[in-house]
């Protein structure tokens, strides 16, 4: 056994309300940067969609991640063989429009210009060249189904759905969709660390950040081919490759990651989860289905209270207030203790330690009339009158009946989190379903005890887990959601270097300005 | 001529030689970051292929072409005894050049051309450019109006270069040769002298080590066996972090 700590995430989707404000933080902090402009190290995709960089998950264009070979592993699109091949000209590197040109506008003009008969306007202007351009695509230009025609219908998770049950996803009053933020998943079997032909990225050991050391970067770009969530991304001025660093930095001055520090939707968790590391590769390459990897990987994942897991990490050099900080994890509870989290498409073999509570998606339901003379006569007649006569009404004769008929379907949601497999999204969307029926018992009323306690019972749920999992998911304080070990400054500056000195040439890393030209 | 020569092939190598030495070192340790070639693959990719692939082709092959005949002298003129292997030699090598120069040309048009290329373009891109596209077009005339290159280096101008690196120059073979080989040593060691100061130095950071080494790295930055040890001291140990 070879224990390792690893910073990790939760991302509870039902919570997302797409309003991309990781993002932002994200990018004033880390990305404000000539040749780093089009990177979005934390983006928000709304789905279906396309995603960023388009159509990232089909790996049959980007050939990233790892396939299964015999009994080895091979990276799709780079490795020793194919990298060193393609060290002159990468055939398999997505190219800038791909993703997009930058642009900005020359909102000079609008204060400029000389009086005249038309208003003045600001031209966009390409943030690459400096020349006017015509924008043609955005990070988010999929957001809340826009252009669906063009995004949504095209997402790469319908191919294994039918027509009939595409056309059903897209009916104007049937339409659903959910936002799926993305940072890089600092995966325990990371393409990109592979792919490195100057070996410049490393997972490190403390804490499993992946990080890109730029002094070592040479620019050879076979990262960004390999990465199989395109989270790798390649600075065209600098001529090195950049990615998200899970704001180490403010880690280490026990911060939370900028993302997650302003989510205002509180869908973030982070927390410490202790590993085997050992069994990486046997769980990605000895997987008989793809979607066994999932189980594999949460078998992976050890009980920081075993007390054998604690002598072992104990021998392994991990800290006190590490292990600490994993027996408080609320991102163990979500993974291992509920098994309501997943990883996002697991197929493709890095093992990303992220992990995505799935949401519960508008459920099929029918209009009910109603007598609402009893509920009016409650309201605050100055304020307000309750003058609808129907009632949204989701019973089914069958406590999770309604699953099934889901607007939207589950073999999407099995395509993104669990490989295709659609009894192991079911049983996680049971159990977020079992909270809510023995919540609504609890405050409304209106579902029966035995009912609640029959939904809680099918599902292997205890009172007492529901009770926490309805703590942790809507009345969590940060510091239940932020659960790190403290700061261990005087290993922390060993570490951490001042990264502001060169804010706005590189913005972190290194502190000689990267002027080019040789 | 005699002074001249001895400018261009004594105390031009000598120092070209230090010069490409210590820029290179100074630049390694002073300015890591900088040393790689800015790749502008990201903005334009179609015609980079053609360009790039073969010019790398033909500078390899032509690379450890001279080298050969500079350290294998003897070898090479016994292989070359047979004039259908010398015909061979020389066949390949000067399609070697043509590739090469037809790839570069390639790189310059797109330099020149392609918008978003002209942005990550330096005025020492285009130098360096031009100045491989002479010495190509040199080597490509000697070949073409000298033949038989490949016996005659091993035989006049290896000594030469030997006696160069013998601290004991001795021109005398050189200074009989036709300008035009004689301005192809001088491209060399102009060549040699930009290398520190340009985006040459990539060649030196081939990551052929990636062959060795396992898939997977971890870090550490510190000893993880002894770091719950009250009694170590702690090292500072400055990470290979960024």
């Amino acid at each position: 056994m070879d224990i390792k700590s690893q910073i990790s995430m939760v991302f509870h989707l039902d919570k997302c309300i797409g309003c991309h404000t990781c993002s932002i933080a994200c990018k004033n902090i880390w990305t404000d940067r000539k040749g780093a402009e089009y990177m979005w190290w934390n983006n928000v995709e709304t789905k279906p969609g396309t995603g960023y960089p388009t159509k990232w998950e089909d790996q049959d264009i980007y050939h990233g991640g790892w396939k299964k070979d015999g009994g080895t592993l091979k990276l799709r699109g780079a490795g020793k063989g194919k990298g060193l091949a393609n060290i002159f000209h990468n055939p398999k590197l997505p190219m800038i429009d791909d993703y997009y040109e930058p642009f900005t506008f020359k909102y000079l003009e609008l204060i400029e210009a000389p009086a005249m008969d038309d208003q003045p306007t600001a031209r966009p202007i390409s943030l690459i060249t400096g020349k006017p351009m015509d924008i043609k695509m955005g990070p988010n230009w999929d957001d809340d189904l826009s252009g669906t025609p063009d995004f949504a219908r095209n997402d790469v998770n319908l191919k294994k759905l039918t027509a009939k049950e595409q056309e059903a996803m897209f009916q104007l009053e049937q339409m659903a969709f959910f936002y799926l933020p993305r940072i890089c998943n600092h995966c325990l079997n990371p393409a990109c660390v592979a792919s490195c032909p100057s070996g410049a990225i490393y997972k490190r050991g403390e804490d499993g950040i992946v990080l890109i050391n730029q002094d070592v970067c040479k620019g050879w770009r076979m990262c960004v081919t390999a990465c199989p969530y395109k989270k790798a991304y390649y600075n065209w001025n600098t001529g090195k490759s950049e990615k998200c660093i899970l704001c180490y930095p403010r880690l280490e001055s026990g911060l939370a990651p900028a993302c997650m520090h302003s989510c205002v939707g509180r869908i973030r968790y982070l927390g410490v989860l202790l590993y085997d590391a050992d069994k990486i590769f046997d769980t990605v390459a000895s997987s008989a289905k793809d979607s066994d990897i999932i189980a594999r990987q949460k078998e992976m994942i050890l009980d920081p209270f075993d007390p054998d897991v604690i002598a072992e990490a104990k021998k392994n050099g991990i800290l006190d207030s590490t292990i600490k900080a994993a027996q408080e994890s609320p991102v163990y509870k979500f993974v291992k203790e509920w098994d309501l989290a997943l990883p996002l498409h697991p197929e493709f073999g890095t093992l990303p330690m992220l992990f995505y509570v799935p949401p519960m998606l508008p459920v099929m339901a029918s209009i009910t009339d109603v007598d609402n003379t009893e509920l009016a006569k409650k309201m605050d007649s100055k304020s307000k009158f309750w003058d609808d006569k129907w009632l949204y009404d989701t019973t089914t004769k069958e406590i999770f009946g309604s699953i099934e008929d889901a607007r939207f379907p589950l073999e999407y949601m099995a395509n993104l989190f669990t490989a295709g497999d659609v009894t192991i999204i079911r049983d996680v969307i049971k159990k977020l379903m079992s909270i809510r029926i023995y919540r609504r018992w609890k405050t409304v009323g209106d579902i029966s005890e035995a009912k609640a306690m029959e939904a809680l019972k099918e599902v292997n749920f205890t009172v007492e887990e529901v009770e926490a999992s309805y703590y942790l998911t809507s009345l969590a304080k940060f510091g239940d959601r932020f659960v790190i070990p403290p700061a261990h400054r005087e290993q922390a500056i060993e570490m951490l270097d001042n990264t502001g000195d060169a804010k706005g040439s590189m913005g972190f890393g290194t502190k000689i300005t990267p002027a080019r030209g040789a | 001529m005699n002074i001249l020569d001895n400018f261009f092939f004594v105390a031009l190598p000598y120092m070209a030689i230090p010069i490409f030495l210590i820029g290179t070192i100074i630049r390694y340790r002073n300015r890591k970051f900088s040393v790689s070639s800015l790749s502008s693959q990201f903005l334009e990719s179609g015609s980079l292929f053609w360009g790039s692939v073969t010019f790398h082709i033909g500078v390899i092959l032509l690379f450890f072409g001279h080298l050969i005949a500079f350290l294998f002298p003897e070898t090479l003129l016994g292989f070359n005894a047979q004039p259908m292997r010398l015909l061979i030699i020389e066949i390949s090598a000067f399609s070697a050049g043509l590739l090469m120069l037809f790839g570069l040309v390639r790189l310059l048009f797109r330099r020149m051309t392609n918008e978003r290329v002209q942005i990550v373009t330096t005025k020492m891109d285009i130098f360096i450019e031009l100045l491989i596209i002479v010495q190509v077009i040199l080597g490509l005339c000697i070949a073409y109006f000298n033949t038989w290159g490949s016996s005659w280096f091993a035989s006049s101008i290896t000594p030469y270069l030997n006696s160069l690196f013998l601290l004991n120059p001795d021109i005398s073979s050189v200074s009989a040769m036709p300008w035009l080989l004689k301005w192809h040593i001088i491209g060399a060691y102009l060549i040699l002298i930009m290398f520190p100061f340009s985006r040459l130095i990539h060649v030196l950071v081939m990551p052929l080590h990636y062959l060795g080494r396992p898939y997977q790295r971890v870090l550490w930055n510190w000893d993880r066996s002894e770091v719950r040890n009250p009694n170590a001291v702690w090292e500072k140990q400055r990470p290979n972090n960024n």
